[in-house]
């Protein structure tokens, strides 16, 4: 029960951590002064969110004893950062969604969106389970991303219904990121216990199109999903993404400033 | 689609161009432009909307979440007034000397100017 608290804890932190790197990429090259800043500020919101689970999932390694399990190379006590720095691409636990390119604007603010919409519902689930430190960590977070989901979702209606070249690009954006959509309610061994995944698809999918119907955007109809994160088993993006991240912390262990 | 538009500098009010006699008219293409929004912010219940500065939104919408974004990362505020900047009606500098200095010598406006008779207690 313990382990697999901790591989959740893990995962959501990895799912934040990804997330974040991804969208720190536009820092500097947003469209306006204005959505550069709050493109930032959703990102900082995410590494924040990242760190909490973090260093609840290295309490409990420490507590535990299970560093080699988690986290092979580090030593003990380990700490937020050595989960963050020192883990290696099969080992990180996060949603394919989450690593995908941003693309243009229209990709980047709808995956804001699919990601956001999903992160309060399963956070709100989160609240009612028995773990009272993931549900305090969901509380705390709440309130962070219903203004993720607010922002994303206006950006979502203001382009689709939008002019002819903003409506086709969310189409494009609607297409490419659709079938990455499934694997957030995806169960597994070690996720199951803590919130019911039923419950936050149905209500997820519901939500999610009638945003999508009042942007007058078509929902893909397929047949599956791509999955793979939750095994470890990432796109060919993660790599580049760690290799960036990590660099430095790989290259001089322990650095600060 | 080529659009006549006022170049807006800046910061600057709508009509102040307008006001001076200076208007600026150019023929530029570009309709991505977002107009400007002068942001007011209330710190404390109780305290006025005070003006805290510009910023560029698409619509009313926007321009309350940019300024929730650039203006109250650091807990400035509880409340968020905004208004598209044309529709601020700016007095004209040029026009100072005659808006204001006549005041300056009217010494009588001032409470200082009267002596209070000593039997006026707790003013």
């Amino acid at each position: 029960m313990s382990v697999d608290t901790i591989k959740f804890a893990l995962h959501l932190a990895d799912n934040n951590l990804i997330m974040s790197q991804r969208l720190s990429e536009w820092t500097g090259h947003g469209p306006a002064l204005e959505q550069d800043i709050a493109l930032t500020n959703i990102a900082l919101d995410m590494l924040g969110q990242s760190r909490n689970f973090f260093q609840y999932a290295a309490q409990l390694i420490n507590e535990g004893r299970l560093l080699k399990e988690f986290a092979p190379g580090t030593n003990y006590p380990l700490d937020e950062d050595d989960l963050a720095y020192h883990r290696l691409e099969h080992q990180i636990n996060s949603h394919l969604l989450v690593e995908l390119p941003n693309g243009d604007w229209a990709q980047t603010i709808l995956k804001i969106y699919f990601f956001s919409q999903y992160q309060q519902l399963m956070y709100e689930q989160l609240l009612q389970g028995n773990d009272a430190h993931l549900a305090a960590v969901a509380e705390k977070s709440l309130k962070e991303v219903k203004y993720h989901v607010k922002w994303s979702r206006d950006w979502v209606l203001r382009l689709g219904d939008g002019t002819e070249e903003s409506h086709e690009r969310m189409m494009k954006a609607l297409n490419v990121l659709w079938p990455f959509t499934g694997e957030l309610f995806e169960e597994t061994t070690w996720n199951t216990q803590v919130f019911q995944h039923q419950i936050v698809r149905e209500k997820w999918l519901q939500l999610v199109s009638s945003t999508l119907d009042e942007a007058t955007l078509a929902l893909p109809v397929l047949p599956t999903f791509q999955t793979g994160g939750l095994r470890g088993v990432h796109t060919e993006h993660l790599g580049y993404i760690l290799a960036e991240m990590q660099y430095l912390q790989r290259v001089y262990p322990g650095n600060d400033w | 689609m080529l659009d006549r538009v006022f170049i807006q500098r800046y910061g600057d009010y709508g009509d102040r161009d307008v006001a001076s006699g200076e208007m600026q008219e150019s023929t530029v293409n570009n309709p991505h432009e977002w107009p400007l929004w002068e942001v007011f912010i209330r710190s404390k219940q109780g305290l006025d909307h005070k003006h805290a500065g510009s910023l560029h939104a698409a619509d009313a919408q926007m321009a309350i979440e940019n300024a929730r974004d650039v203006y109250t990362r650091r807990m400035e505020g509880i409340s968020i007034w905004v208004v598209e900047s044309k529709h601020i009606h700016a007095s004209n500098p040029d026009e100072a000397d005659s808006f204001y200095e006549p005041s300056n010598d009217k010494i009588y406006r001032h409470p200082t100017f009267y002596d209070l008779p000593d039997a006026v207690k707790y003013m």
